[in-house]
């Protein structure tokens, strides 16, 4: 009987395993689109000391890029790289976001690159002792918890293998890690509620639907509102949980508008909840976006989203860049080569779309 | 379906089937009554016109009865499950993500923004119906040739099924652009009644006609309260729980299209989530045993919708999101404590005694 | 005399819902006695003990124990009082030892020295003659061990109060004797002993005194030379036993019309249960039944003509047409009806109604498309209540609320109304009262007489004489004898089970 649990389980791994894969066939194109963002948002002044810095490690290492990918591939002594991730179903940014590093770290770049993905902290963790054990050169992590990584990642220097973080940061020191990229949700939610200000509504009557509390985009993107709101005088009338997710996010919205509450803003800390939002806006014959009663803000563009503001159905979307493979890429050339990183923190560069001014290029550019 | 005959008999009968409607009808009572007072405007039912230019009924009752209509389709199937196997399916958020990520990429043909359906809605819907069944299948199967318990069965589709739903689209989120696949999820025009709702019905009659004009109760029962005796009275006790697991199935594919047509698209790690507890629940708060055995459809119904009631209260007054889920969990408390022996005899005493006070 | 008195029971009142279980029961127990509790199925035996023991709480009434009144809500409280309880269905964890099932819920504290335990729990073994070791999961044991394991349990627990309920129904003759050896040496040392059982030979034989009652009254106490047995049944029964008359006496024959074929024919059957091939044939209107020891494979034997174990040799005709039988619903389609030995694991289906249970058979033959309308069912229910006189509050009333006989009625009802051309029941008589007994052999007389053909085996080996008119005897799996005519007789039985040669097909 046990056996055959076994045997089925392992059928289910290795059906799981295949679903992994599938997400990679297309990722060839997305790694370019990365380097087209550094320079499209130079005169972001929140984070502009940075994003020079960063740009100037990306132009250094660009140079000998090509080069030193061809050098690890024709000696035939790959750099083993362990990735771990969170799982890519989570959401669109995170299918992009692996189809990119999946994309970057392959064979014909030099790279030995072994994968793995959780939502789950203590499963990383074991994940990433399993790769110090294989020996891999270099540790690239999206950790699913802020803390609890201390132990582990000492263990990693003890062996020599160097960790990049990427997509979020952790609580540990920073000599435990090589380098960290990451997207700053603060401005990204910045960005959005600097939009929002700018359009200078008679009153803000705001329904704000969170993502999945405690995650680094929910705490970055519902400080930016509640802090504003509160310095502004904004009120925001509902601010709930709909877990990333369309239909909660639906719901929550429909007992709002159940209620006969009035409201003229829709704040979803992503693409899928505004989209709930708005089927429940549909639903009730409230119009939207650029000529409608409420004004519609998500974030990640994704493609669907992109398509909805080019169509003026909704208002703004920022980005979230899934996109760190080539800076990480630069970092471990940068490191190969024996240079130094200079700059252990790396904030991406990220936009703000407003639907007033997007155009079918951008949603083919940065649609995800 | 109960005998309400008003003799002593009948009387006694009477007394348990009141047992029965009594967690329910107490939790709805509670909630009406809080509501009530609370804010009568709760259970105000306007006209409103929708952005397809319908007019249709708005207001919380209504948006009670159209998202508890999903979860009162899977409480059928749940309801059947736990008294065929004497346990429950925890892979039904899961199953709902493959069917509704299955049916949507029949509608697109794999590409991802499709604006034309590449065949029929009902086709598709079909096409769902038996891949979720078949998933229904697999996991009867487990239980019931392999007699592994249906939690720990079934927790191999609820870890490897979102994945598998995921693969279905190749990872990508097809949107559907066509009008008429919104109806199922919202409202068909010049009708002001919410679709999942009438869906609802028809599952609900379908089941009640199958529960009357077949012997499904009879067997499904005799095999949750006594394997053993249901083979030597000729039942084939492992088909009938794999039958209970593709009923479950095709419950699934029905709620995973409403699902894919409310928002025209899915989110495979989000969509459903934990959809499975609040069938599980609707199937507890109906009065039923989780384990196994004799069973009521009507009054799992009616725990999907109180439970929907409930999440509605909790939106309606805005309970902080962190604390939602530690609400529901005060219901499940009081609900294990109500349904327990011992406190029903205690509450029965209480009621015979006040009963002999009032004839002193 | 009255310091004698260890246990009093005083005008003990219990209902339950549709059912007054006990109306007014008085019941005295003295030091160093057996004493007999008697009465039909229903009459409230059990109902008493479970008071006594704290599974229910008395509505009205008092308990004293040497004179001081004791309130007894729980078994704990019971166990405390000195009073021990072994039932007739085995309460013991068959997943754990032999040991830990004599030790469990007994010891203080969490810290456990389990060697000592299985020490002791061997000596105790030891000294009862029980064939189990300390050790031992309690399910890899017979049923018959587990229950003597029960009654190790209780005599270890240093109680004033006994009771056995039922604790023979499942012994054989050897085990029973053991069982009143230990009972006797118990006795001397001054417990009290309530002994409850059908087997009114067993009463007379260790038996000091008996209670008698009926429908959940007391019928009166009586000092065992007293109440000659015709007496002690009739009490039981509440009018004159000349029923018993009818079907006591000569033995039956079987006048077999020439050419027709068996009903029923099997060659060198044999299934998983371990059972050896043997051979079996039954005629259209014939009785006949399986003898011999417990475990002598009886049951296994009818199991495998029903298909209830998986089949693994042998061919199978039905009125001369060979038919493949491999699960039960076959044998049904076949006319086959197969009463379980075990009714409580087997047979009935404990929550659902006595109507439910009783078309249970006849509603799979007829197909999963084609339920019996509400009214049809009630019908049948009604009619076989009436046919069977099932005392049951209503054909609603979920089937494991009634006594055991009424239980088992409903099971003979829902293979009656199956219509059967062949009908096999296993110990239908096991754990039922008197009156039931002679309902049921009537019953299967009736059945034969029209047409039926019956196998009856019941571990009363008086009752298979006056029913059968052929004895198929068994011994260890084997087939060892077929007796008929003038060998029907106790002795002769005796003597195949002893030493006749086994007639398994090879």
């Amino acid at each position: 009987m046990k056996k055959k649990l076994a045997l089925l389980l392992v059928a289910g791994m290795t059906m799981a395993s295949v679903v992994g894969c599938g997400g990679g066939s297309d990722a060839a194109v997305t790694s370019s689109d990365a380097a087209t963002t550094d320079d499209a948002a130079a005169t972001d002044d929140a984070a502009a000391a940075t994003d020079d810095a960063a740009a100037a490690t990306d132009d250094a290492a660009a140079a000998d890029d090509a080069a030193a990918a061809d050098d690890t591939a024709a000696s035939g002594a790959l750099i083993k790289v362990g990735i771990i991730n969170n799982d890519p179903n989570e959401s669109g940014y995170r299918t992009a976001n692996d189809a990119d590093l999946k994309a970057t770290f392959c064979e014909a770049n030099g790279y030995d690159a072994s994968f793995a993905y959780s939502l789950k902290n203590e499963e990383q963790i074991n994940a990433a002792q399993q790769f110090i054990q294989d020996g891999v050169d270099y540790l690239l992590l999206s950790a699913a918890d802020t803390s609890g990584w201390d132990s582990v990642l000492q263990d990693a220097q003890a062996n020599g293998v160097r960790v990049i973080l990427f997509d979020r940061t952790i609580d540990a020191d920073p000599s435990l890690y090589e380098a960290s990229i990451v997207s700053d949700m603060r401005a990204e939610g910045d960005k959005a509620v600097d939009w929002l200000k700018s359009q200078n509504l008679d009153e803000y009557n705001i329904i704000h639907i969170q993502g999945v509390m405690g995650s680094a985009a929910q705490i970055g993107r519902s400080d930016a509102l509640t802090e504003t709101a509160a310095s502004e005088g904004w009120n925001i009338i509902v601010s709930q949980t709909a877990n990333w997710n369309a239909e909660e996010a639906q719901q929550i919205v429909q007992s709002v508008i159940d209620s006969g509450e009035s409201f003229n803003v829709i704040y979803a800390e992503n693409d899928n909840m505004a989209q709930g939002a708005v089927a429940a806006l549909d639903a009730a014959g409230i119009t939207h976006g650029v000529d409608g009663d409420v004004k519609i803000l998500g974030f990640d563009t994704n493609k669907f989203a992109l398509e909805e503001l080019l169509a003026g159905n909704w208002n703004y979307d920022g980005q979230c860049n899934p996109f760190q493979s080539s800076y990480i890429d630069n970092i471990i050339k940068t490191l190969e080569s024996g240079g130094t990183v200079e700059e252990k923190t790396i904030i991406m560069d990220e936009m703000g779309f407003d639907a007033e001014t997007i155009t079918q290029e951008d949603v083919d550019t940065y649609g995800i | 379906m109960q005998n309400k005959s008003k003799s002593g008999i009948g009387a006694f009968f009477g007394r348990l089937v009141r047992q029965q409607y009594f967690i329910p009808l107490t939790a709805l009572v509670l909630l009406a009554l809080f509501n009530l007072i609370a804010d009568p405007a709760f259970f105000k039912i306007s006209i409103t016109t929708n952005s397809a230019g319908n007019r249709v009924l708005a207001g919380t009752p209504i948006t009670i009865l159209d998202y508890g209509s999903e979860l009162a389709i899977l409480a059928i199937g749940m309801t059947l499950v736990t008294a065929a196997s004497k346990g429950q399916d925890i892979s039904v958020g899961a199953a709902v993500a493959i069917a509704g990520s299955f049916i949507l990429r029949m509608l697109c043909g794999g590409d991802s923004s499709s604006s034309t359906l590449h065949m029929p809605i009902i086709c598709a819907f079909l096409l769902g119906c038996v891949v979720a069944m078949l998933f229904g299948a697999f996991n009867g199967i487990l239980v019931a040739f392999f007699k592994i318990q249906p939690m720990i069965a079934t927790l191999i589709l609820y870890t490897a099924g979102r994945s598998i739903a995921a693969w279905f689209n190749n990872n990508e989120l097809p949107i559907i652009k066509d009008a008429t696949f919104s109806y199922i999820g919202g409202f068909i025009p010049g009708v002001p009644i919410p679709t999942p709702f009438f869906i609802a019905v028809i599952c609900v009659v379908v089941i009640t006609l199958v529960l009357k004009f077949t012997n499904l109760r009879l067997y499904t029962e005799a095999v949750g309260i006594n394997e053993n005796s249901a083979r030597l009275n000729g039942l084939n006790p492992a088909a009938i729980k794999i039958l209970s697991f593709v009923i479950l199935g095709l419950c699934v594919a029905v709620v995973g299209l409403i699902k894919v047509s409310r928002v025209s698209s899915i989110n495979y790690s989000v969509i459903a989530k934990d959809i499975e507890m609040d069938a599980i629940l609707a199937v507890a708060l109906g009065g039923n045993s989780l384990s196994g055995g004799k069973f009521n459809m009507a009054t799992s119904i009616m725990g999907a919708y109180i439970i929907q009631f409930l999440t509605q209260t909790l939106y309606k007054y805005k309970v902080p999101s962190e604390a939602l889920p530690a609400y529901k969990a005060v219901v499940v408390i009081l609900l294990v404590v109500m349904s327990a022996p011992t406190v029903r005899e205690y509450l029965s005493n209480l009621v015979k005694k006040a009963k002999v006070k009032e004839a002193a | 005399m009255s310091d004698n008195v260890l246990l009093k029971m005083r005008n003990i009142h219990k209902r339950f819902p549709g059912v007054y279980a006990l109306q007014g029961v008085d019941f005295t127990l003295r030091k160093g006695e057996i004493h007999a509790l008697m009465g039909e199925n229903g009459a409230g035996k059990s109902t008493l003990i479970k008071v006594l023991t704290g599974v229910y709480t008395k509505d009205e009434g008092e308990i004293s124990i040497d004179g001081q009144v004791v309130a007894i809500h729980s078994p704990q409280q019971a166990q405390n009082a000195g009073i021990s309880t072994v039932y007739q269905e085995i309460t013991l964890c068959p997943n754990l030892s032999v040991a830990e099932n004599m030790y469990i819920g007994r010891t203080a504290g969490i810290r456990q020295n389990w060697k000592k335990v299985n020490a002791d729990a061997e000596k105790i073994l030891q000294s009862l003659d029980i064939p189990a070791k300390a050790t031992q999961q309690l399910s890899s044991c017979s049923i018959a061990v587990q229950q003597m394991v029960a009654i190790a349990r209780a005599v270890d627990m240093d109680c004033k109060v006994l009771i056995l309920d039922e604790p023979t129904s499942s012994l054989d003759e050897q085990e029973v004797a053991k069982l009143f050896k230990l009972m006797r040496d118990l006795k001397a040392r001054g417990v009290g002993i309530i002994f409850v059982t059908h087997f009114l030979d067993q009463v007379y034989e260790v038996c000091d005194r008996i209670t008698v009652m009926r429908d959940g009254q007391l019928v009166g106490e009586y000092v065992i030379e007293d109440l000659p047995r015709v007496q002690l049944v009739s009490k039981m029964l509440g009018k004159e036993l000349d029923d018993m008359g009818d079907i006591s006496g000569e033995y039956r024959t079987y006048e077999h019309k020439e050419g027709e074929a068996p009903v029923f024919e099997a060659e060198g059957l044999a299934s998983d249960s371990g059972i050896k091939p043997f051979d079996f044939h039954i005629n259209k209107g014939e009785v006949n039944g399986f003898t011999g020891l417990l475990g002598s494979g009886r049951s296994e034997c009818v199991r495998a003509i029903f298909g209830a174990d998986r089949v693994t040799h042998g061919t199978v005709k039905m009125n001369g047409k060979p038919v493949k039988i491999t699960k039960p619903i076959d044998a049904m389609r076949h006319g086959i009806a197969y009463l379980p030995e075990d009714r409580k694991v087997d047979g009935i289906v404990g929550d659902l109604s006595v109507r439910d249970n009783l078309i249970l058979a006849a509603q799979v033959l007829k197909g999963f498309m084609k339920p019996f309308s509400k009214a049809e069912a009630n019908k049948f229910a009604d009619e076989y209540i009436k046919l069977l006189s099932i005392k049951t509050a209503s054909a609603d009333t979920p089937i494991k609320s009634l006594s055991g006989g009424n239980q088992q009625k409903v099971i003979v009802a829902r293979w009656l109304l199956a219509h059967p051309e062949y009908l096999i029941l296993d110990e239908p008589t096991r754990g039922i009262d008197v009156g039931t007994k002679t309902d049921i052999q009537k019953l299967v007389l009736k059945l034969a007489s029209e047409g039926m053909s019956v196998t009856f085996i019941s571990s009363e080996l008086d009752e298979m004489l006056r029913t059968c008119s052929r004895l198929v005897v068994m011994r260890d799996l084997h087939v060892v004898g077929e007796l008929t005519g003038a060998d029907m007789n106790q002795s002769k039985v005796m003597s195949t089970i002893a030493g006749g040669e086994k007639k398994n097909a090879e």
